[in-house]
């Protein structure tokens, strides 16, 4: 660490009092397998450039001020990016690129930089593109609700300014006063109102996109309807700044709710939860527009860092957090306000009636209905305060949900990891919560420091066994850093080397965001072996999803390099058929294949006693 | 005076206080055509101290009343008073009417009476139109000892009251005996969330419908708003790039 420190420029120390100094690992020490690949360097005939295009004042290169754009907010990753730049204009976007792509210099799109898995930070030396300074509301239309915006809006601003004309921004998310349209698009953000408004690949009516090459891709005029040829701008929602910088963003917006309320209750069991997630869209129907789930250990981790009073237990101030193991947020929203709360009251009275629900609280002016959201919204942010987090966020039945957070507290116990008041454990807890109506937990297991042991015991058992049970590895935080190597548990061959086919028509060099998703691959074709080898397991060559692990194994191997598909052949033996497992301790897959830049391999000890336990041979 | 306490809690329906409040386009009041409507928080306050007095004291306080003068829609707070704790309540149904400070203190005084209450706890303004003077002016009317933005109340086994007030350089103790009125202030307690079983049960307790008339009281107005503007908005800064050119700057502004 000090031989590293030792290697950077120290000119400035003397100068500045006040230097901003980083505790946060490089992502390259933390990662040693992960190789620069050979790109560009940046040099002073590149900042020169870059200034002539943006002016001098846009283009960042001290190296305190660069750590704001080097460090992801989890504090997990962190990239040496010597430069970031901040166009304010298309144009200039455009010009950048175009520079970089000659240049074969390496580039990572920026927004507000809240990304959850490391997608949105350099891991090298890849100039930072931040859109920042692209901040404008475009235009308005205050009859169809279509807002055109800049990238680098942000999204509470956004909000905020369709509040003053009756509407509302379909996309709501705890990061709001930070994150940017932009990057809420290039992420495919869910969020808290999808269950009322739909994910963005609704919502989204066009967007203004710079390609690698620097030409720019325009849809911002597009319409409701409009079925002429591809969607393209689908491709860049969810592409995490991979195939372009997007740099604007047409987006419909519904009429803002004049009425909301929310509920907040105490449940006794899961099976409650999904009870009360049944009679709520039966009953409430048109005005429910969240239901969020969140278990006690959450509210506990809340109630440390906020040190407000839980609203299930105020009547007792001995009382942290009520002994109620779940607890469930529940949003309406519509245009009448009488309708709405006999509505609400009735269905909480029959639930509450019923037993159904044990306790519980409604907002009665504003001030309590943000507290309220507070106990949801704040999980994120409570769960960073320990040291750090591993972050999950994963997509599955809902009957099986919250299994997955009680598989891993057994698994952390049993390697001894895990305990809240030792500190000589690296993990104080792991809390689950999250949207009901997505189908969607988000799984953070709390620690006080990053290790590579905690990293080895969760991963990839977490994709593994969201993999084993028919769920996705990534609901909607995106693949990013974390999760590149782990694509192949949620995406089969077909759909991966479609992927590495399009990347490659948009950015045959790879400049974009390179070390995220995928990694462009023109010779990858769609095979007799590839459609054959997907489905042989069950006998079908379509049911891609009948074997999760033949799916999940063979996909992830032909996800890394074509090198490593010569090894099919001695990889398919390797496959365990599902029944055979345990349910509570479905075996691990034992790591076979190597990635272009990662190598990821399970607890030594860990491995071995389930393979030994399923009666295979590691293969390591 | 019987050694009973018999609180009243005075309640008033206001726009919303995490609102921004928007002046309508005549320029004589605050929109309020779609914006929702919470109960005043400084009453919130007062409620949750009269619902405090009552569990500390629970031989002591005989009933809390609860009472609003509003439009219908106000009944929403009163069941809010009285899921927290209030026993019952009272609705002065004035429709849209804007009623001025002095007459609600008349039409309250004629409640007290009604209720026999000798001790009134409200808040110490109201935040849609802050007078800042019901509280004082009731007191006046019926010659009560008053104990105004209250940041602590005591009640005493011989029935006096102490009141602590937040004052500039320190905190002043005030203590009368009942009847009396407290005016609350923000720091006297932070209300708490109704709870569902305790909203389910005030849907039980009595809410009294009146009309002004009922009480022998009548609205007259005495003040007339002339205009309601919003103020100036606040010119943005501007960045020097030198000692010399701040200096300038100020001189051009004449602030030095």
């Amino acid at each position: 660490m000090f031989a590293r420190l030792a290697k950077l420029p120290v000119a400035r120390t003397t100068s500045r009092l006040v230097r901003w100094s980083s505790n946060v690992r490089l992502t390259s020490e933390s990662y040693p397998q992960v190789h620069r690949l050979d790109f560009g360097q940046v040099t002073p005939k590149t900042v020169d450039f870059f200034k002539s295009v943006v002016g001098d004042s846009a283009v960042i290169t001290n190296e305190d001020d660069l750590l704001l754009y080097n460090e992801d907010q989890m504090r997990k990753y962190r990239g040496q990016s010597r430069v970031c730049v901040k166009p304010k204009n298309t144009q200039q976007v455009s010009e950048i690129v175009k520079y970089c792509n000659e240049n074969k210099l390496a580039l990572v799109p920026q927004g507000g930089n809240t990304g959850l898995v490391g997608g949105s930070v350099p891991v090298f030396d890849e100039i930072v593109l931040s859109l920042s300074s692209m901040d404008k509301v475009r235009s308005f239309d205050s009859t169809s609700g279509i807002l055109k915006a800049d990238a680098g809006l942000i999204l509470e601003n956004a909000d905020n300014f369709l509040a003053e004309n009756g509407y509302i921004f379909p996309l709501d998310l705890g990061a709001k006063g930070s994150c940017h349209i932009g990057g809420n698009v290039a992420a495919n953000a869910g969020g808290l109102r999808l269950l009322r408004y739909g994910s963005l690949h609704g919502s989204v009516l066009g967007l203004e996109v710079v390609l690698p090459d620097g030409t720019i891709y325009d849809s911002m005029n597009a319409l409701r309807k409009d079925n002429t040829g591809y969607d393209l701008k689908q491709l860049f929602i969810g592409s995490e700044g991979t195939l372009g910088v997007i740099t604007g963003v047409s987006i419909l917006c519904p009429s803002r709710p004049k009425a909301v309320n929310i509920a907040f209750l105490g449940l006794e069991s899961y099976d409650a939860v999904q009870e009360t997630f049944k009679r709520a869209k039966s009953e409430l129907c048109e005005i429910l527009s969240a239901f969020e789930f969140m278990d006690r250990q959450s509210q506990v981790q809340n109630k440390r860092f906020s040190k407000n009073t839980h609203p299930l237990a105020q009547d007792d101030p001995d009382v942290d957090v009520p002994e109620y193991p779940f607890y469930v947020l529940i949003e309406t929203s519509g245009s009448s306000k009488e309708h709405d709360d006999a509505k609400l009251e009735t269905f909480l009275e029959s639930i509450m009636e019923e037993g159904i629900v044990s306790d519980g609280v409604v907002s009665q002016d504003e001030t309590q209905l943000k507290a309220l959201w507070n106990w949801r919204e704040g999980i994120s942010e409570a769960s960073n305060m320990d040291g750090g987090v591993y972050k999950y966020d994963v997509s599955l039945p809902l009957p099986v949900m919250y299994d997955l957070i009680e598989v891993l507290r057994v698994r952390l116990d049993e390697h001894g990891l895990r305990s809240a008041s030792d500190a000589s454990k690296p993990v104080v807890d792991v809390v689950g919560y999250g949207h009901i109506g997505d189908g969607n937990l988000h799984v953070n297991v709390i620690v006080r420091e990053y290790s590579k042991t905690v990293e080895k015991c969760l991963e990839p058992f977490v994709y593994q066994w969201v993999s084993d049970h028919h769920g996705s590895i990534s609901a909607e935080h995106g693949l990013g850093f974390q999760k590149k190597n782990y694509v192949g548990y949620s995406k089969t061959d077909v759909e991966i080397a479609l992927m590495k086919q399009i990347k490659h028509k948009f950015d045959p060099q790879g400049i974009m965001n390179p070390y995220n998703i995928i990694r462009p691959d023109p010779e990858l074709e769609l095979s007799e072996e590839y459609i054959s080898s997907s489905g042989e397991a069950n006998g079908s060559r379509f049911d891609l999803r009948a074997s999760s692990y033949a799916r999940s194994s063979t996909a992830v191997s032909s996800a890394l390099s074509p090198r490593f598909l010569k090894m099919r052949k001695k990889i398919r033996p390797m496959i365990i058929e599902a029944p055979t497992a345990p349910p509570t301790a479905p075996p691990m897959m034992a790591p076979l294949f190597e990635d272009d830049f990662e190598f990821e391999l399970p607890l030594e000890a860990d491995a071995d006693a389930e393979a030994e336990a399923i009666g295979v041979d590691c293969v390591t | 005076m019987s050694s009973k306490v018999r609180i009243l809690l005075p309640v008033k329906r206001v726009i919303d206080a995490a609102l921004k409040p928007r002046i309508n386009k005549t320029q004589t009041g605050i929109e309020s055509a779609g914006v929702k409507f919470s109960i005043n928080p400084f009453d919130d306050i007062a409620v949750e101290e009269a619902i405090k007095i009552k569990n500390e004291h629970k031989d002591l306080v005989e009933s809390i009343h609860a009472v609003s003068i509003g439009p219908a829609k106000a009944q929403d707070i009163l069941r809010i008073a009285l899921a927290k704790g209030a026993d019952t309540s009272t609705l002065i149904d004035v429709q849209d009417q804007e009623v001025e400070p002095l007459q609600v203190s008349k039409i309250l005084k004629a409640v007290q009476e009604r209720q026999n209450s000798n001790l009134i706890i409200l808040g110490k303004q109201a935040i849609d139109d802050d007078s800042n003077q019901t509280g004082q002016m009731l007191a006046g009317l019926l010659n009560w000892p008053q104990a105004t933005n209250a940041s602590k109340v005591k009640i005493n086994s011989d029935s006096t009251v102490e009141v602590e007030r937040e004052i500039d350089g320190g905190v002043e103790v005030v203590k009368a005996s009942l009847p009396m009125i407290i005016t609350t202030d923000l720091r006297l307690n932070e209300p708490k969330f109704v709870t569902l079983p305790k909203m389910m049960k005030a849907k039980k307790k009595p809410l009294e419908k009146l009309k002004v008339e009922d009480l022998g009281v009548s609205i007259e107005k005495r003040l007339e708003i002339l205009k309601l503007e919003d103020p100036p908005a606040r010119q943005g800064g501007l960045k020097v790039g030198s000692v010399d050119e701040l200096i300038a700057k100020l001189k051009e502004l004449k602030a030095i």
